[in-house]
């Protein structure tokens, strides 16, 4: 990479769901991440640029944009990673409406985690005993494998099935089921692997595996779903479901 | 696809699994001994146990191909799941119609 040049050409999407990507000249610095670049242009050459960001380490997910045709966080991404013959060209999150600029709408996302119960139903009140769960159970290992997820998006706009079946639920929506799914503290897995069997769930997947070559946490949702592909079917067999 | 079709996909594709081999064997075995037509039918003619073979080889094409093709459709075509399913439904009959009909041709006597 050569640091003798001074100025990167960045293009962003400027606009809703109509717009254009803008070119603006940016500063080329050491050590710059590409939220750093987004900041640059919104501070100092166009105060109107709407994006996304909170804690800047990678902790809260909500700067995830497409840059140079990925999706990634791009306050982990260093421009020397990325950048090509000295252009980025970044835009808001594919799969999703967007907002304006380098904004998507998160809603469509979060509405599909309600969708595959993803809210941890507890079967056991405060006036009960904690259950006691081993670290080293089958279950919770699994659990483990899938639960560090930060539901920055990355996966959901990278997914093909996704982009072709606007009703599936989504590689993050069904990961998080599948954490439920091994939590045996939680009561509402019946209605679960009820909600992840129907059409657009699990069995819509394709394991084209983007989401686990391009999650950011290293997690592999695509073994997750495969998971849940075995669980339900089992029950469906059994008539459970 | 909901978990019903995925069920019915996968113990087809199953079943289909021995059958292929059996039926490239057989085909073969036909081409490597030179048997003619003639050869063949007076084999298959009144054979229950070709006229079963190749009866499930052919049910589980038509479900396991149905299937496929609504999810092509659903996913690469306008069409709604419901039409979808109609569509592929459709499909499957015309599939089994023909298997059937290739069937008769060579186990009737």
């Amino acid at each position: 990479m050569s640091d003798t040049r001074s100025e990167l050409t960045v293009s962003l999407w400027r606009g809703a769901q109509q717009g254009r990507y803008q070119t603006y000249k940016v500063p080329w610095r050491e050590n710059q991440t590409v939220l750093d670049v987004v900041t640059f242009v919104q501070r100092h050459l166009d105060p109107t640029l709407s994006y996304r960001f909170a804690c800047r380490v990678g902790m809260c997910g909500s700067c995830a944009m497409t840059v140079n045709g990925r999706p990634r966080w791009t306050c982990r991404t260093h421009v020397s990673s990325v950048v090509k013959d000295g252009r980025l060209e970044i835009g808001p999150l594919e799969n999703l409406p967007i907002i304006k600029d380098l904004a998507a709408d998160m809603r469509l996302f979060f509405d599909k985690w309600q969708r595959a119960k993803g809210a941890f139903v507890p079967s056991r009140t405060r006036n009960d005993e904690i259950e006691r769960i081993r670290p080293d159970s089958a279950a919770r290992i699994a659990a483990d494998a899938a639960i560090e997820c930060i539901n920055c998006g990355i996966c959901y706009a990278a997914c093909d099935t996704v982009r072709w079946n606007s009703d599936y639920l989504g590689p993050a929506a069904l990961n998080r089921a599948w954490t439920l799914v091994n939590d045996v503290r939680d009561d509402a897995n019946a209605e679960r692997l009820q909600a992840v069997a129907a059409a657009g769930g699990c069995h819509a997947c394709h394991s084209h595996q983007s989401c686990q070559e391009l999650c950011p946490q290293r997690l592999n949702p695509t073994a997750s779903i495969a998971g849940l592909k075995r669980r339900t079917m089992w029950a469906y067999l059994k008539g459970e479901i | 696809m909901n978990v019903r079709l995925y069920v019915w996909q996968r113990l087809t594709a199953a079943l289909m699994v021995p059958l292929v081999v059996v039926h490239v064997a057989v085909i073969f075995y036909a081409a490597r001994n030179g048997m003619t037509a003639a050869d063949i039918l007076a084999r298959t003619r009144g054979s229950i146990v070709w006229a079963s073979f190749y009866g499930a080889f052919v049910v589980a094409v038509a479900i396991h191909a149905a299937i496929g093709v609504r999810n092509v459709l659903t996913e690469w075509s306008p069409l709604e799941n419901r039409s979808a399913g109609i569509f592929a439904s459709a499909f499957g009959a015309l599939l089994l119609l023909l298997g059937a009909r290739a069937i008769a041709a060579v186990v009737l006597p």
